[in-house]
């Protein structure tokens, strides 16, 4: 397997989002939103065959299916019912990982999916609500993708909602460790993080090609953990991109991260 | 027993500060038909709880209800739905925000008969912090700490299926009966509205009543209404409206909001309604949608 110097951003961030999954053994992958799902699939296909995967509506697959329309022949590899009830029974006996794309993200890793400002009785911004994220949180390992690193997501302070739990020793349920949640990664398209700083820090993991410590602390809210050097994210190879490619023949990943930018970041004039 | 009724009749058995179950998920599987017989009624302050879309988007709007249960209101392909933001963020309604698996959980505790139902869902989140009247609870066999889900108890469920007896056997010939059978069981009345009315006998092939989710006991009224469910989908028969979700998305931003959606396209009746829409053969063709 060779490394390649021809891929998108995007593509950069689905080989590096799929790395998630790769020690899950037999559990729910469900990934939201067209990179996380890539993602999901792309490790499915390759690091880890024993995943479960939904189509997006009420079945298992035993094969991820590609995104968008498909060919009016086409036929899912449908292996079992999976309808929403099901879903919750899933959820709740933690055999799954979902990676999600919350509005912010605070210092906590706890996460806001529901409404921006104001007040709760009449926010500034109502946005989806809740969700499925309480309970995802502290039911199962998850992970966030985030397509533009900035302060707004990964802001001061704590959300404005908390939708999901997070490592806060202030709203730690009574009989209850820190260690119980389980935030895996998150990847953005700046870099890879993770929780394993100290007490629970975000820590960085790795920088995508041309990104610098510097600017993904510019770009975060409170303070990031950098230990040593920190490695470069890994390139896709062509076989990663080759399946990438299969998986989303609408080329679907390209509007994604916005002006779809190349994974090498071109040199720029005060470079 | 013949439960076959109109949707005025289901109306009218309806009162104002009732607290409604809107089956359907999001832009799926919405007994439409009936939420429009609402919003030409003068019922007002509802309590609803949906898994919502247009459903809680166009009673909001209509200035129709006082309290949402929710876990998300979105038109999926249109996340954010825009009367539901609009009422949020006027201060219109009041909230019990909670997690999709809480509220499935009220349901049941209404459906067995239970005040509540022990989860760990919630804990650490504002859910618990926005909601007082969520309470946590010590357990007697461990030392750690419990959100007791209330009940969710409701007066009465709307749910539309594709294809019912009059007796109120009610078959979901979709992929997915979403949480359905659990808003027709925690309901003390359960009105359905069916794209086909069938006799009993299409029941006798096993085959067809594998796809029956609740017993006939827990169906109060049927409403036969072909298209009913537009413009959410009804699936295997048809996909939701796309267009017509973006002109009632786009109503939300006209002087007036929704009232010009509704006086192109309400009607006084479910027949003048689907002709303004383009009639019943056109909701029939809508395409499923690739998910």
């Amino acid at each position: 397997m060779t490394a390649t110097t021809d891929f998108s951003l995007a593509e950069l961030c689905i080989v590096a989002a799929s790395k998630a999954f790769a020690d899950d053994g037999e559990v729910l992958a469900t990934g939201i939103g067209v990179i996380p799902r890539l993602a999901a699939s792309l490790a499915m296909k390759t690091t880890n065959p024993d995943l479960m995967m939904t189509d997006s509506e009420a079945w298992l697959l035993s094969e991820p299916n590609p995104l968008g329309k498909r060919a009016d022949d086409f036929v899912p590899a449908t292996e079992s019912w999976m309808g929403f009830s099901r879903i919750f029974d899933n959820v709740w006996s933690g055999k799954r990982h979902a990676m999600l794309g919350p509005t912010q993200i605070d210092r906590f890793g706890q996460s806001n999916t529901s409404a921006l400002g104001g007040t709760y009785e009449k926010p500034k911004v109502m946005m989806l609500g809740a969700r499925g994220f309480p309970g995802n949180s502290i039911s199962h390992p998850n992970s966030f993708f985030v397509p533009a690193h900035n302060t707004r997501v990964f802001m001061e302070g704590e959300c404005d909602f908390v939708s999901s739990i997070g490592y806060n020793p202030a709203r730690l349920p009574k009989g209850r460790s820190l260690d119980d949640v389980d935030i895996r990664m998150i990847v953005t398209d700046l870099c890879v993080m993770d929780f394993k700083g100290p007490d629970h820090q975000v820590r960085l993991v790795s920088l995508h090609p041309g990104v610098s410590a510097d600017e993904v602390q510019a770009n975060t809210g409170y303070p990031v953990y950098v230990e040593g050097d920190v490695p470069t994210t890994a390139a896709p190879t062509q076989a990663q991109l080759d399946i990438i490619a299969a998986l989303d023949p609408h080329n679907l990943r390209a509007q994604q991260i916005k002006d779809n930018p190349p994974g090498l970041r071109a040199a720029t004039a005060d470079a | 027993m013949d439960k076959r009724m109109t949707a005025a009749d289901v109306v009218a058995t309806l009162r104002s500060g009732m607290t409604i179950g809107i089956g359907g998920w999001g832009p799926r599987r919405k007994p439409m038909a009936l939420v429009r017989e609402i919003l030409r009624s003068d019922l007002q302050d509802l309590t609803l709880v949906s898994y919502g879309g247009a459903d809680v988007g166009m009673l909001c709007a209509a200035g129709k209800v006082k309290k949402l249960v929710f876990a998300f209101v979105s038109l999926d392909f249109i996340p954010l739905e825009p009367h539901f933001r609009a009422a949020r963020q006027a201060g219109a309604i009041e909230v019990m925000e909670l997690d999709e698996g809480m509220l499935l959980l009220g349901l049941r505790a209404a459906a067995w008969g239970l005040p509540f139902i022990p989860t760990e869902v919630g804990l650490g989140t504002d859910i618990i912090s926005k909601n007082p009247a969520i309470k946590l609870i010590d357990s007697p066999y461990d030392d750690r700490e419990w959100v007791a889900m209330p009940a969710l108890k409701l007066d009465a469920s709307l749910l539309h299926v594709d294809r019912a007896d009059a007796r109120g056997v009610c078959q979901i010939a979709g992929p997915d009966h979403y949480l359905d059978d659990w808003f027709a069981r925690a309901a003390d009345a359960t009105y359905v509205s069916c794209d086909e009315l069938v006799e009993t006998s299409y029941f006798h092939d096993p085959a067809q009543a594998r796809l029956v989710f609740w017993e006939r006991a827990a169906t109060t009224g049927v409403v036969p209404v072909a298209g009913g469910a537009h413009p959410t989908s009804c699936a295997p028969l048809y996909g939701f409206d796309v267009p017509h979700f973006k002109t009632y998305a786009a109503s939300a931003k006209e002087e007036g909001g929704i009232r010009g959606y509704l006086d192109e396209y309400l009607g006084a009746s479910e027949d003048e309604y689907q002709q303004n829409v383009g009639g019943l053969d056109a909701i029939r063709a809508i395409q499923l949608p690739t998910y």
